[in-house]
């Protein structure tokens, strides 16, 4: 027997393997995983400054495009992350290659740690590509690189434990569809992307308060251009409390197999 | 032969969510290089009990072990010890088949080994396909790569999920030889199969699976010798009309004059039958005899028989 398999507490080895093929499994159609992303983020930039340049902008001292950059560098920050997981997790229960993870020696919380940070990883990628094309069209700013980094990592750790609970709770793609399209999309929407939230009418403010992706918003804004409506600190500390819950809860599932084991 | 044994299933119990019973207090154990198989009709309850073993789904009750290692307790060491080659052909299409072989190895903490990877790809005839991705691959060698995957980590126990079934007979021949060869390499392997005779030529044990329950545990030597029939088969020339009615009341006619009876090994002489057959007047062309075989067996256990 391998000994170090015999007395490990965590499989090592195993987390890194599946983490590389997590990331080797999205880069091998990186067209689609990353660059398509891109592309369609900087339609969003250039439709949205098009129309909106020179008429609106929440922060005082940038234009428009400063403010809307931030925001559309964490929406494809969001929809990346939350795809990665949750399109691998899906594919393997369809097609069953699931089986060869699930009899491997890799615990919930190993399997769990690969598939969130592949799931940073192709978030952060696609963000920085959205951000280096973005820089071509407007000016270029990070103010406070930490807190930035701070809210990029929560937000793709959120939202690849979101991807993870959605491809177990998921038995088919239309399920998942529903998903993406029903809660990701508005939440995503919802949360200060193209505009400050106190711009809101008052009634959705306290909605929209309720929202954990407005704090990540924010709080990401506000370290690419200094600018927040909350405090950064109370954003990171609620954007925190939202992935520990997610991954006590993502923990859980692959822990007692929920629908994954029979 | 070790003192551990390979496998250790104690009083196991599974009810799914559904109420179905799929398995119902089986115990038994199999020793360290034993060839085991493990027969029943489908619904039987052998993918869950194999299953159970894999850690792909939770027993109820009752326990487990691999190599002296608890299923649930000691779940790391149970499923180093274990190379399941599951039922359904299942792949992940992303990748080419050394891929796989290597994130697999990987999986349980180990490098891919280059040597391993390319003697298991040569025994199993992919050698030529080994930088091929898997939805590239014909059913019949995404089988096989379906077993290389399992044997990545060495595993001391091999379980075989009916690994012949829908294969050619070219391949079922080579499978056949793949696991002889694991077994005299000191592999314990335990086999599931529809194939009964795959099972008499290869195992040494064989245990019976019925609704949940071991209906009989037996060397397969033991399990033909408990079959108390015999077939015989008579080719008749010139046949009285009246034959069917003066002989053993099971009488079957089969093609070109042949008839066949089934015979008690105890109860029943071929003397007499063959007396008897002269006496009525019947011409003996030639004869055979069948020896019972796992099938006859199998479905006398499972109620399918005569008796």
């Amino acid at each position: 027997m391998n000994k170090t398999v015999t007395t490990m507490r965590f499989n090592s080895g195993g987390f890194w393997v599946l983490l590389n093929k997590e990331v080797r499994r999205f880069m091998r159609v990186a067209t689609q995983t990353v660059v398509t992303p891109m592309v369609t983020t900087l339609l969003y930039l250039l439709v949205f400054v098009q129309v909106l340049e020179g008429r609106y902008s929440p922060a005082v001292d940038f234009s428009y495009a400063e403010f809307l950059v931030p925001g559309l560098i964490m929406m494809a920050v969001i929809q990346n992350a939350f795809a990665n997981s949750s399109s691998s997790l899906l594919q393997a229960k369809m097609n069953g290659s699931i089986t060869f993870m699930l009899i491997a020696p890799l615990s919930a919380f190993e399997i769990l740690l690969a598939f969130v940070s592949a799931s940073v990883l192709r978030g952060a990628l696609v963000g920085l590509g959205v951000w280096a094309v973005a820089s071509l069209l407007t000016d270029w700013n990070l103010l406070n690189p930490a807190w930035a980094l701070v809210f990029l990592l929560l937000t793709g750790a959120a939202l690849g434990l979101l991807g993870l609970i959605a491809a177990v709770i998921a038995e088919k793609f239309d399920h998942m569809s529903a998903f993406q399209n029903f809660v990701i999309l508005p939440l995503t929407f919802l949360s200060g992307v193209f505009w400050s939230v106190k711009s809101l009418p008052e009634v959705w403010q306290p909605i929209s308060a309720l929202n954990p992706l407005l704090y990540m918003i924010d709080g990401f804004r506000y370290g690419m251009i200094g600018v927040s409506d909350f405090d950064p600190a109370r954003s990171a500390g609620f954007a925190a409390l939202f992935v520990a819950l997610l991954f006590g809860l993502t923990w859980w599932m692959l822990h007692r197999g929920w629908r994954l084991r029979g | 032969m070790s003192a551990t044994p390979a496998l250790e299933i104690n009083a196991l119990e599974k009810v799914y969510a559904s109420g179905l019973k799929a398995l119902d207090g089986v115990s038994f154990s199999v020793e360290q290089g034993e060839f085991f198989a493990l027969l029943g009709p489908n619904g039987a309850g052998k993918s869950t009990l194999i299953n159970s073993l894999a850690g792909l789904v939770k027993p109820t009750s009752g326990r487990a072990k691999v190599c002296g290692h608890d299923v649930q307790q000691d779940w790391r060491q149970a499923r180093r010890a274990l190379g399941v080659v599951p039922q359904e052909l299942v792949f992940d299409p992303f990748f080419t088949v050394r891929e796989v072989l290597a994130l697999q190895a990987g999986y349980f903490g180990l490098k891919a080994s280059r040597p391993w990877q390319d003697e298991v790809l040569e025994e199993l005839g992919l050698s030529d396909k080994a930088d091929t991705r898997m939805r590239g691959l014909s059913g019949g060698m995404k089988r096989r790569v379906l077993i290389a995957q399992a044997l990545m980590h060495k595993p001391p126990v091999v379980v075989l999920d009916e690994p012949t079934a829908g294969v050619d007979v070219e391949l079922r021949q080579l499978l056949w030889r793949f696991a002889k060869r694991l077994h005299a390499d000191g592999h314990t392997i335990v086999l599931t199969t529809h194939y009964l005779e795959e099972a008499e030529s290869l195992c040494d044990r064989v245990a019976i699976l019925d609704k949940g329950q071991l209906q009989t545990l037996q060397s397969t030597e033991d399990l033909l010798a408990s079959h108390p029939w015999r077939e015989i088969e008579v080719q008749l020339g010139a046949v009285p009309a009246e034959l069917s009615a003066s002989l053993h009341s099971d009488t079957v006619a089969l093609s070109d004059g042949w008839y066949r009876w089934r015979l008690h090994k105890e109860h029943d002489s071929v003397a007499d039958l063959l007396e008897q057959l002269r006496n009525s007047g019947a011409q003996l062309l030639d004869i055979r005899t069948r020896e019972p075989n796992l099938e006859d067996v199998f479905l006398q256990l499972v109620g399918g028989g005569n008796e």
